[in-house]
């Protein structure tokens, strides 16, 4: 790490520290315009979490899956049993967080083996179809033994807590007033700054290598060696644990789980995330996941103002009209760009060659 | 150790009605270079494909280094020690040449997920011992220079002998090259005959499937003749070359 920090220029460096900076006034910044944009920032990141879990399977393996959001549910499922009086299990978060990693690796490997053969569009119908399932047993897991509770969901979940500390509450600390997003907001960043330093580092190594030669080109990947099978389920297995952390976390921030919150739409929109912002790029990923999870919000707020500064009146129903105006933001995007915001530089190459 | 290195027994292969290898037994010794020939659709390249796992055959089987080659696992082929180019190249076109030669020495190093987020000292050493080995092939074989380009951005001769150091990468005991010399002028067949050459000095086993006659009589210890997927003469290469079998599958029976 003094390594690392020793060989930047002073430039990159005061770069850096104006990140850092930033990135923890941003919750006072945001606090500003109410506790609901500190809300906003917090979901952001676990996007992130979420887009760069994707990022492995899609990104780097090349594996087209449509149904990552089963393993943001089963995370959050777990932490919601394990955490709440639905079962009156009170487990601390050390214990459900890499719990929960493990359970959505398992899961991964599930719906990674019966597709190892399948590619592409192929591929991309079975997750699809993964994630349904997954969201259809937890909307009908309360009866006869009622172990989701069904579309009610579950309720009353624990927050994050250390010791007496409790994530969730507005408290002091060294004389500054923290509100409970606020302080979500923090641990979030720190384990956002661990994802991405994890996402790097398996892309840069040998696993990261045989990723690509698979998305590259799979024959030629067994004929030097590598085990298809075993790399690719690694890849499913990696990208699902992200997706079971995020889960967790998101179970604790909103104390509430239903099955609703794990619709088709949401595997959609993180994959748009992974899509719009950089394939296999991380700084690309990271850019998508906050455009995408920021945007909708931003218009949210935008719309109606905006209707009454043009018309005078509010003529279209916000909600529709947010949504059309993200929709042809993403068309737009993808007609201009298409390699993505942030494209990494070989995919940004080989795209301008065949334009 | 034994003198042969591979041993096919009756390796037989076909897709519908057709036969694409007909009983093929042959057997190559240790360091040397034997050349497999055949006109257009003998079964050559699928030779190399069952030979390397690519294809179950449907019959028959290989003996490699003393032991019976599992069929249908490419990955261990090259484990245990099989490596191969391709007819139509197959390089990771958006990787570097010298991405594309340290994926080839994944089938000699360990490090797992755990080694790579952690990138604890091991990992590290191996990653380093990667890179130089990729670096030295990519020197031996002559593109060096070209080693942070996109595979699929060298030239056509660059891309062959690309291919040649990633097989060489995976410390290959027979390497297995598809014809190599298609679609080069007289100067890089040439230049494609030293490196042969060289490889074989190493003590490297070679395979060598080639329409180029020249190249194939030059470098070859032992020639085999595949003609509708049956093998015609297994011999040396003046044997073969006046073998009247071998005339005929070439150039027809005179009228």
């Amino acid at each position: 790490m003094r390594l690392w920090l020793q060989s930047l220029t002073p430039r990159a460096l005061f770069g850096l520290a104006l990140v850092a900076v930033a990135l923890l006034a941003l919750p006072f910044v945001a606090a500003m315009g109410g506790q609901a944009w500190v809300r906003i920032a917090n979901f952001a990141i676990l996007y992130i979490f979420l887009a760069l879990g994707l990022n492995i399977v899609v990104g780097f393996a090349g594996l087209l899956d449509l149904g990552y959001i089963a393993f943001y549910a089963v995370g959050a499922y777990l932490w919601a049993l394990l955490a709440s009086p639905h079962f009156g299990l009170h487990w601390p978060f050390w214990a459900i967080l890499p719990l929960g990693a493990m359970v959505a690796c398992c899961f991964g490997v599930i719906l990674g083996a019966p597709t190892l053969k399948l590619r592409g569009d192929y591929l991309a119908i079975v997750t699809l179809g993964f994630g349904e399932i997954v969201r259809i047993f937890i909307n009908n897991l309360n009866a006869p033994l009622n172990i989701t509770n069904g579309p009610q969901g579950i309720n009353l979940i624990d927050p994050v807590a250390i010791g007496e500390f409790k994530f969730s509450t507005t408290s002091t600390l060294f004389g500054i007033t923290f509100t409970g997003p606020q302080k979500y907001y923090y641990l979030l960043v720190l384990l956002a700054l661990a994802v991405i330093v994890i996402n790097f580092r398996l892309q840069h190594s040998r696993i990261g290598r045989a990723w690509q030669a698979i998305r590259e080109d799979e024959i030629a990947a067994k004929a030097v060696g590598i085990n298809t099978r075993n790399i690719k389920l690694l890849a499913f297995a990696m990208g699902a644990s992200f997706g079971g952390v995020a889960g967790g976390i998101f179970a604790a921030m909103q104390g509430f789980v239903s099955p609703e919150s794990f619709s088709l739409i949401e595997s959609v929109m993180i994959l748009a995330m992974v899509v719009l912002g950089g394939m296999g790029h991380i700084p690309g990923v990271i850019l998508g996941a906050v455009l995408l999870s920021v945007l909708p919000e931003a218009l949210r707020y935008a719309v109606v103002p905006v209707q009454k500064m043009l018309f005078g009146e509010v003529l279209a129903d916000p909600e529709s009209l947010r949504m059309l105006v993200f929709g042809l933001a993403l068309v737009l995007v993808m007609r201009f760009k298409p390699a993505g915001l942030l494209p990494s530089p070989e995919r940004r190459r080989e795209l301008a060659e065949k334009v | 150790m034994s003198e042969l290195l591979l041993e096919a027994d009756a390796v037989a292969k076909h897709f519908g009605g057709v036969k694409a290898l007909r009983d093929v037994s042959l057997t190559i010794r240790r360091g040397e270079v034997y050349g497999l020939i055949g006109p257009n659709g003998a079964g050559k390249t699928t030779f190399f494909n069952c030979l390397t796992g690519l294809y179950v055959p449907d019959g028959g089987g290989f003996v490699f280094d003393g032991a019976p080659l599992k069929a249908d696992a490419p990955h261990q082929a090259a484990e245990r020690g099989i490596a191969r180019t391709f007819q139509n190249i197959r390089l990771f076109g958006n990787m570097s040449a010298l991405d594309n030669v340290m994926v080839g020495r994944h089938v000699r190093t360990r490090a797992g997920v755990f080694g790579a987020i952690l990138r604890d000292r091991g990992t590290r050493a191996e990653e380093d011992a990667i890179r130089r080995r990729a670096e030295e092939l990519l020197h031996y074989v002559g593109v060096a220079d070209r080693a942070g380009d996109l595979a699929k951005n060298l030239s056509y001769g660059d891309q062959r002998r690309l291919e040649i150091a990633r097989a060489l990468a995976t410390e290959p005991k027979l390497l297995c090259l598809d014809e190599p010399a298609a679609g080069m002028n007289g100067t890089e067949t040439e230049a494609l005959r030293v490196l042969i050459e060289g490889i074989r000095a190493d003590g490297v086993t070679i395979l060598l499937i080639e329409h180029d006659v020249k190249l194939v009589m030059g470098l070859c210890d032992r020639v085999a003749v595949l003609d509708y997927g049956a093998l015609l003469i297994e011999d040396v290469p003046a044997v073969v070359q006046h073998d009247p079998r071998v005339i005929e599958a070439y150039i027809g029976v005179p009228a």
